[in-house]
């Protein structure tokens, strides 16, 4: 394990951040830290960093104790939200930061941040001022900048939180070659499951300051650990008492056993998704078709249907409380 | 219509306050040209209060730079009891005239309190001689520093900070080449601010130094002392340089300033 955190909890006031928190980061991987905001995810990776101090619990980090180390001795690279540009010093210089401090030789800081900017596909900006740079290309910088240093571990805080829905697609598909390639021990903190499912290797659910699962996206997809590990990870919907995930619902014509009787309420069109809204004796169902599926139903609105969970196995499903 | 009659009242009212009376100065000096300028100012006693004027005023921006800093870290950084109180207490020297200043810094450093006496015995005066003068023109100048940094430090926050120390950099190391340099434009904005009250601090100055022409007489103590013995042309020269000093003080600062914020 790279990083061990043991019973960690934190609050803020009144406000319980973390709450015995413990986790276990394994080496080389690209975690994430999933969880709705304010749910102490952000808190939990700025302990590891050691810009918060827990008011309880140990943090190792390669197997050394360093829950009272200084941020400045514990080898981690940081990236925040909202990049924390150097704004007074041109890129090249933000990322030679790190090695100028530490004293490194003229001609070796030279030719690792070019090396760095090249990796970042930046070299041709590294003479810019953070101003001048969109808010893609300054996350990128941040990321040579942490990097620079050879961190063991690099922490990336909703690192494409402030961008558009456009950059940060680009940017996390990016992210994740760019972890194959560098393999440093990676955990970033979002709050989108979709960034979650698409980049991580591992997914750490936290929500109200507690763990709630820790797995892989398939493993928290396919099994929950719980009623809100299952909402927040992907859609629900509710039949007979229990919660299923929408696209595992079908849809037929005929009355079956163990088939709901339904009335067809609404069918929305999404391009290839169809989302079907159906109503049953106890309940309201919403059904994830695709267009194939819809069109050889050919339901439409008013229409009488049969809603079943289909005889395979392995479906996410529990009983609603 | 509106708007150009404010700019006119606007015009005027400066005119009337500012260009006119400053310019007669100018005028009055040099109407006889510059040699009886240089003649007034190269007598050893306006000399002597030229250098003196620069060192109190150097004395005080040190001081406040130094205090200003730390101060506008304390306030914006951190959170303390009474901090609010503090807060507060910065703006006081602003608000007391400069002549109880002097007059409160006679009562406790004057040679016959405790703290003036030990203070004499062991080799420092501080009334009637330039430390006294320095600190009552800190005194009045206090808060220039601080309620300049103040702002910019809330605006820039700590982010900056927290990622230099995770690539490793000490706090000093930090504060050097992060913080200073976010803050440099309102550094030099509140010590141009200082150094301006320092050349031209008057009251303060004036109850503590004695005004000993020759030992302790300051610039602007020698423009009212000279102008009280009919030595016209050497007032107006002193008043004309010390005009001079603020203004190539306020244009130095506005060409060396980026046209925008960096």
């Amino acid at each position: 394990m790279s990083i061990t955190v043991r019973n960690v909890s934190k609050t803020f006031g009144t406000f319980v951040a973390l709450r015995d928190v413990s986790v276990d980061i394994p080496s080389g991987a690209l975690t994430a830290l999933l969880g709705p905001s304010g749910g102490g995810k952000s808190t939990l990776l700025r302990v590891i960093a050691g810009l918060e101090t827990p008011d309880a619990g140990t943090i190792e980090i390669f197997g050394a104790d360093s829950t009272h180390l200084p941020p400045q001795r514990r080898d981690v690279g940081f990236v925040f939200q909202h990049y924390a540009a150097f704004k007074h010093m041109t890129v090249a210089k933000n990322v030679a930061f790190g090695l100028e401090v530490r004293r490194r030789p003229r001609a070796e800081i030279r030719q690792r941040v070019e090396e760095l900017l090249a990796l970042v596909h930046m070299e041709q900006f590294a003479g810019r001022y953070p101003s001048e740079l969109s808010g893609g290309q300054r996350q990128r910088m941040a990321l040579a900048r942490a990097l620079a240093v050879e961190p063991k571990v690099l922490l990336l805080d909703e690192p494409f939180g402030a961008l558009d829905a456009q950059v940060r697609k680009e940017l996390r598909a990016w992210l994740r070659r760019l972890h194959d390639e560098v393999h440093v021990t990676t955990v970033f903190v979002t709050h989108d499951q979709e960034e979650a499912m698409e980049v991580a290797d591992e997914i750490v659910v936290i929500n109200r300051g507690v763990v709630e699962q820790v797995g892989t996206p398939d493993q928290v997809y396919d099994e929950p650990a719980n009623q809100f590990v299952m909402s927040f990870i992907g859609p629900v919907t509710r039949l007979s008492g229990r919660l299923v995930r929408p696209h595992d619902l079908e849809l037929v014509t005929h009355p079956e056993a163990g088939a709901a009787p339904a009335t067809v309420v609404r069918v929305v069109r999404l391009g290839f998704d169809v989302r079907v809204d159906v109503r049953t004796a106890e309940e309201d169902v919403w059904v994830q078709l695709t267009r194939t599926e819809a069109e050889k139903l050919g339901i439409e609105a008013g229409g009488r249907v049969f809603v079943r969970t289909p005889p395979g196995a392995g479906l996410a499903a529990m009983a609603a409380g | 219509m509106a708007r150009h009659l404010l700019r006119v009242v606007a015009l005027v009212y400066l005119a009337f306050l500012l260009v006119l009376p400053v310019g007669i100065v100018a005028w009055r000096t040099l109407e006889n040209g510059v040699v009886p300028l240089w003649s007034a100012l190269a007598q050893p006693n306006a000399v002597h209060a030229i250098l003196l004027t620069v060192e109190v005023a150097t004395g005080a921006v040190v001081a406040n730079t130094i205090f200003g800093v730390g101060m506008a870290l304390l306030l914006v950084r951190h959170q303390f009891a009474g901090k609010r109180v503090l807060d507060a207490l910065l703006d006081l020297p602003i608000a007391v005239s400069p002549v109880v200043v002097g007059l409160a810094l006679i009562l406790v450093y004057g040679r016959t309190t405790g703290a003036g006496a030990w203070l004499g015995e062991h080799g420092l005066d501080v009334i009637f001689a330039p430390p006294g003068m320095i600190l009552a023109t800190i005194f009045v100048s206090l808060p220039l520093v601080v309620r300049a940094v103040a702002p910019v430090l809330e605006e820039i926050g700590t982010e900056q900070e927290q990622a230099a120390w995770t690539l490793g950099a000490s706090p000093l190391q930090t504060f050097r080449r992060i913080t200073v340099p976010a803050i440099r434009w309102a550094l030099v904005f509140g010590v141009v601010l200082t150094l301006a009250r320092g050349l031209g601090e008057y009251g303060a100055v004036a109850v503590v130094s004695g005004r000993l022409v020759g030992q302790t007489q300051t610039a602007t103590l020698f423009v009212e002392e000279r102008f009280q013995n009919f030595d016209q042309p050497a007032a107006y020269a002193m008043a004309f340089l010390l005009a001079a000093m603020a203004i190539a003080v306020l244009l130095a600062t506005n060409l060396l300033r980026p046209r925008e914020g960096v």
